[in-house]
């Protein structure tokens, strides 16, 4: 809502207090004020002239010269371009030395060797936006009335050199939405009293209830509808000061009938409607809801394809407008127009927001309707209607109204205890304090036994309940003045859950290791969704995406890390390593998605490097495998993982993992596909993925302190020639159960599958630890466990010792 | 004898001082004082002395053996120090080059920012809760006093998966849920942090998905001045203890009163800037007194129990607080944006 300083100055006293000091009040009590603009700020020296006389330029077609007289002693010629300039106007004329939007300074000049001192002004020259300059003027200059004052200020007569609040309103202030709201709102802040527009007017004796009938058969949807007639208007332009109004408030001015409604929009908040009754035709205007697939034409010149849910004016047969949100292209005013009937009416917030949102149509008056108008409005409104008009348009108006109510207009009592206002707030207000916050808000506000009873102005819809009252003290009170505090009561010592310190723990380990965290999108297209997922499901849509690159949400955290990897190495940075945790989702036939807490990680390029030195380590298997190593050995689980090679889509088939807990796969660790690498130009590219779910459940294991032996260990190292098909994993589970309970460790301390062994067959050599607790070993006892373990591998696998 | 014994020490001292290495000195000691040595020779004629001049000429002897001993073991240590420093010499590197790079990860600064704030709060007696992304149009909306059709849902355009089921817009259903589960019963006291989604086009300040923060406390007497409290204390430890907090009425469907919160102007020191778009002040987050429908809701007496309820980005903090002035650098996980929050800020 943009509200003109000059125009609220119509309604309330607004002397020693500047339109940044209003705004800031305003801010600070209830309604944030965006911006405060001057529209003429930058601009000077323009004035209306007098266009005295105007020949065509001997040497351009396009030009004329133009004798202007600007009240001064001499006339000055200007070399005008505009289309429209002709004798006898009165324009606006940015003198020699005058400055326009954009710092453009006005000089002397020759166009074609004539000279010119000053510029003829379109309304655009002089800052005005050009949506917002009527059609007659769009491609010229402007021109004033007749009556305008030669050689005065040019800007005060556009108004220009007002100042426009911009008002953010939040959807409870629709009572804002009107002049003569913010006029009492301003009131209430500054204590000043509110002066609203006198009414009346002279009417003819013909009843307007003669000329149109007016049959409402969706009471529901339309309680209030009111007609007047007024006939024998002149259509034509509006007078300079409404036009410059309803500029500021960023209406279009058109003509004098259609700016009447639309100042009385903006003045009262109450959209009304012109139609041409001529046009009507029928004498009847019959309010229903649309039929299925009726169609119309409204004022925009589209075509509307309505249904049961959307209601509409028509004349008996045909619909004329779309209640509350626009009118129809055939029942317009047109300059032609010789007699008026005026709309003004409640149509239910609901109707005209369904209808509006459907239609896909939004308007001042949609706006308006569906956050829900003031009822009392709509009287106040037809009125100031059929005086404007037949003050600006010449018109006759009928005696009457042509009505249809079916609305009980009930101010609603609300009352509240001093007591509660305290309690809520925390101040220490008295019964005094609070009755005259409501004075100043021109509330109806009595004290009743202790009770506090406010009846809710209609214009106020947003004050229902108690907390209402409450704020509306507490704001006018001043947000400033309420002491700061901190809760008294009993409360439980804050903390987060094991879930959330296992998720730190996480990030901790992983940040750690060497990996930043990344942060990415949920939601992804319909490719990616089921790539690299651990269990692939029927992907969750959205009904309406704003692309189809945002589709759906993403089943696993690794195809957009990888993005962001070769986001990265699009950037030359070559090697990343990133991990990140979130949630995946996964549709299980509930009416909410299963979301998965992951893990995930995305490695490529140089893992450890020290150039000068020769080191460079790049990213492999084992390094992605050690980090989730790393992870498990912080939660205390290690004994319960174990990896086994596996195959999953986009993932390379020979260095692929699955990683179990408690014999249950919870993740993939392994070497993205070569071909899926390089179709997402991606180098050599390792990922996990783990489902945290499984591992979030269980709570970790008591630490507990074992004792350091008092007995020394033994080593013993074995070497053994296995086929090359047997894994390491295998042979060391093998070793270790075999082992019995006087080995304590087992460590893969070499791997050697060259030339010199035999073909198909590598060589894996052990260091194993021997300890007892209790005492210290003796060579035979040692000897007799690793004969055992020798002997147990042989038979399962068929391993030799190296020789 | 004697004037044997003083030549041979003389002799054994010349080639002591130039004994070039620890080996010759060790030929020295072996050749003067080994028991095939010159000087045993000499004793070994003291029997044809007489008994006055023998224990004279043992003394002039022993005193002999010891001068050399003594000289020898000072040269030894000349020589070993002189050895030890040469391969100190040889072994000295070059202390400037650089070294072995440490891999180091770090948090993401939406992390960072979150984590701080968690904390913070934990340390008020907050616990931190969580829910669902997806979520049911009754917990993002209905049990937060928005209704079907209520006028407010424009203000968050939605992401819906059925007519029911919609991407969460805010992270208040938390709320709703944990006000349920507290089936009437005060106090709840809590955080919520975690990803929302609205239908916005991403720009440099939209973004789809970005992340919130929402703090709730229910329980009998929470006042509206403690709400102002417990903001004070926040803005101050998030932004500086010369930061002071203004709040401005406001609208939101689920508080009542609602209130925004401003915190002044760091860079202009509240005189009014381009940061602050002149005003001295940046809004920084929305609050407000729980609605009694929303109280009703989840089983609460609103006669008996008033709580509040603040939220806001993350993003937005760190954008004010790093100066970052873009959004979607927050999802592209540019090298060159994360690395400048490797580091800690402690303050
Ligand atoms: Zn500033």
């Amino acid at each position: 809502m943009f509200v003109s300083y000059k125009w609220l100055e119509e309604y309330i006293d607004l002397t020693d207090v500047t339109p940044e000091e209003l705004a800031e009040k305003i801010t600070r009590s209830g309604i944030e004020v965006e911006g405060v603009e001057v529209p003429a700020e930058g601009i000077k020296n323009v004035v209306i002239g007098h266009v005295v006389s105007c020949e065509k330029h001997p040497e351009a077609d396009k030009l004329n010269i133009c004798q202007v007289d600007v009240g001064e002693e001499e006339n000055v010629q200007i070399i005008c371009g505009a289309p429209n300039v002709a004798e006898g106007q009165k324009v606006a004329v940015a003198k020699v030395g005058a400055v326009l939007p954009g710092n453009f300074k006005i000089k002397k000049a020759k166009l074609r060797g004539e000279a010119s001192h000053g510029m003829i002004c379109s309304l655009q020259e002089l800052g005005v936006e050009a949506k917002l300059v009527e059609k007659k003027y769009a491609e010229g200059i402007f021109n004033f009335p007749q009556n305008a004052e030669v050689g005065a200020d040019a800007l005060e007569a556009l108004m220009l050199d007002d100042a426009i609040l911009e008002l953010g309103l939040t959807p409870n202030r629709a009572d804002a939405m009107s002049m003569i709201g913010v006029a009492y709102e301003t009131g209430a802040i500054l204590d000043r009293p509110v002066k609203l527009p006198e009414l009346g007017y002279e009417t003819a004796a013909e009843r307007a209830e003669d000329a149109i009938k007016v049959t409402v058969e969706a009471v529901e949807e339309n309680p209030i509808y009111l007609a007047k007639v007024v006939k024998g208007v002149k259509v034509g332009e509006s007078p300079q000061w409404m036009k410059n109004r309803l500029v500021a408030a960023g209406i279009r001015p058109h003509n004098n009938v259609v700016d009447i409604t639309n100042y009385i929009l903006i003045e009262y908040g109450q959209p009304l409607h012109a139609f041409d009754l001529d046009q009507i035709g029928t004498g009847e205007i019959v309010v229903r809801l649309a039929k299925q697939n009726e169609k119309i034409k409204t004022l925009d010149e589209a075509e509307r394809t309505l249904n049961e849910n959307h209601l509409v004016i028509t004349n008996g047969e045909v619909p004329m407008a779309i209640a509350g949100v626009m009118g129809g292209y055939d029942s317009e005013v047109t300059d032609k127009t010789v007699n008026v009937v005026i709309e003004s009416a409640y149509f239910a917030p609901s109707t005209v927001r369904q209808t509006s949102k459907e239609l896909g149509l939004r308007s001042e008056a949609s706006s308006r309707f569906e956050k829900g108008v003031d009822p009392k409005r709509a009287s106040l409104a037809a009125e100031r209607a059929a005086q404007l008009l037949s003050l600006y348009a010449d018109g006759e108006v009928l005696s009457g109204t042509s009505a249809s109510e079916n609305m009980v207009i009930k101010e609603k009592e609300i009352s509240i205890s001093l007591e509660k206002i305290n309690r809520v707030t925390g101040t220490e207000l008295s019964e005094q304090d609070v009755l005259e916050i409501f004075r100043r808000l021109q509330i109806e506000a009595s004290v009743n036994s202790g009770l506090i009873t406010v009846s809710a102005p209609t214009r106020r819809g947003d004050l229902e309940i108690e907390e209402d009252l409450i704020e509306e003290v507490a704001r006018l009170y001043g947000y400033d003045n309420i002491p700061m505090t901190l809760p008294v009561h009993e409360t439980n010592p804050g903390g987060l859950s094991p879930r959330q310190q296992k998720r730190r723990l996480i990030r901790q380990t992983m940040e750690g290791a060497g990996l930043v965290q990344a942060v990415t999108y949920s939601l992804t297209n319909q490719q990616k969704v089921t790539e690299f997922a651990l269990a692939a499901k029927t992907p969750v849509e959205l009904m309406m995406p704003m692309s189809e690159e945002r589709s759906q949400l993403r089943q696993s955290i690794i195809p957009q890390l990888l993005e962001s990897v070769a986001y990265n190495s699009a950037r030359q940075k070559d090697s990343s390593a990133f991990y990140e945790t979130g949630s995946v989702f996964l549709a299980d036939g509930s009416e909410l998605p299963n979301e998965d807490e992951h893990l995930a990680g995305a490695l490529t390029g140089l893992w450890q490097q020290h150039p000068w030195q020769g080191e460079k380590k790049p990213v492999d298997f084992y390094v992605a495998k050690g980090m989730l190593d790393a992870l498990w050995e912080k939660l205390g689980i290690s004994d319960e993982i174990r990896y086994e090679a596996s195959n999953m889509d986009h993932m390379h088939p020979g260095r692929t993992a699955a990683v179990l807990y408690k014999e249950k796969q919870v993740g993939v660790v392994g070497q993205v596909h070569p071909v899926k690498a390089k179709e997402l130009d991606l180098k050599e590219t390792y990922v996990f993925e783990i489902k945290l779910e499984d591992i979030y459940g269980d709570e970790t294991a008591p630490l507990k302190y074992n004792a350091i032996p008092r007995y020394p260990s033994i080593s013993r190292d074995i070497a053994l020639v296995t086929d090359r098909s047997v894994d390491a994993g295998t042979l060391e589970s093998i070793i270790k159960d075999a082992g019995g309970k006087l080995l304590k460790n087992v460590q893969l301390f070499d791997l050697y599958q060259g030339d010199k062994m035999e073909e198909g067959k590598k060589s894996l050599a052990f260091s194993l630890t021997y300890m007892d607790p209790e005492r210290t070993l003796t060579d035979e006892e040692v000897v007799k466990a690793h004969d055992q373990v020798l002997e147990a591998v042989k038979e399962k696998t068929g391993a030799a010792l190296r020789s | 004898m004697e004037q044997r014994l003083q030549e041979l020490k003389q002799e054994a001292l010349e080639k002591i001082q130039h004994a070039a290495d620890l080996k010759e000195l060790n030929d020295v000691r072996v050749a003067y004082l080994g028991k095939k040595g010159p000087i045993t020779e000499v004793l070994k004629g003291m029997g044809k002395l007489s008994a006055e001049e023998r224990p004279k000429m043992g003394a002039l002897a022993n005193e002999v053996r010891d001068t050399i001993t003594n000289a020898i073991e000072e040269k030894q240590e000349g020589l070993e120090k002189e050895a030890v420093e040469k391969q100190l010499a040889e072994e000295s590197i070059d202390v400037t080059l650089p070294g072995r790079p440490v891999p180091a990860g770090h948090a993401h600064p939406l992390t960072t920012v979150i984590e701080e704030i968690e904390d913070l709060f934990i340390s008020m007696g907050y616990t931190v809760e969580e829910g669902p992304e997806v979520e049911k149009d009754y917990y993002n909306f209905e049990a937060l006093n928005l209704p079907k059709g209520h006028p407010a849902r424009d203000m968050q355009d939605s992401f819906y998966i059925t007519e029911d089921v919609l991407l969460r817009t805010h992270t208040s259903p938390v709320q709703a849920r944990t006000m349920e589960r507290h089936a009437g019963k005060g106090p709840v006291k809590i955080i919520c942090p975690g990803k929302v989604y609205r239908r916005d086009n991403d720009d440099a300040t939209h973004s789809h998905q970005f992340m919130q923060i929402e703090g709730l406390v229910v329980d009998e007497n929470i006042r509206m001045s403690d709400l102002k409290g417990t903001l004070n204390v926040f803005a101050k430890k998030m932004f500086g203890e010369d930061r002071e907090i203004r709040l401005r009425p406001s609208f939101f469907p689920f508080t009542e009163p609602s209130v925004e919160m401003d915190i002044s102007c760091k860079i202009c020191g509240g005189k009014g800037c381009s940061v602050c778009k002149g005003t001295g002040w940046i809004e920084i987050l929305g609050a407000g007194m729980v609605h009694p429908n929303v109280l009703k809701m989840a089983g609460f007496d609103p006669e008996k129990y008033t709580g509040f309820a603040f939220g806001m980005g993350p993003e937005r903090i760190a954008m004010l607080k790093y100066g970052i002035d873009d959004i979607r650098h927050f999802y592209t996980n540019d090298d060159r944006f994360l690395k400048q929050f490797a580091r800690k800020e402690i303050r």
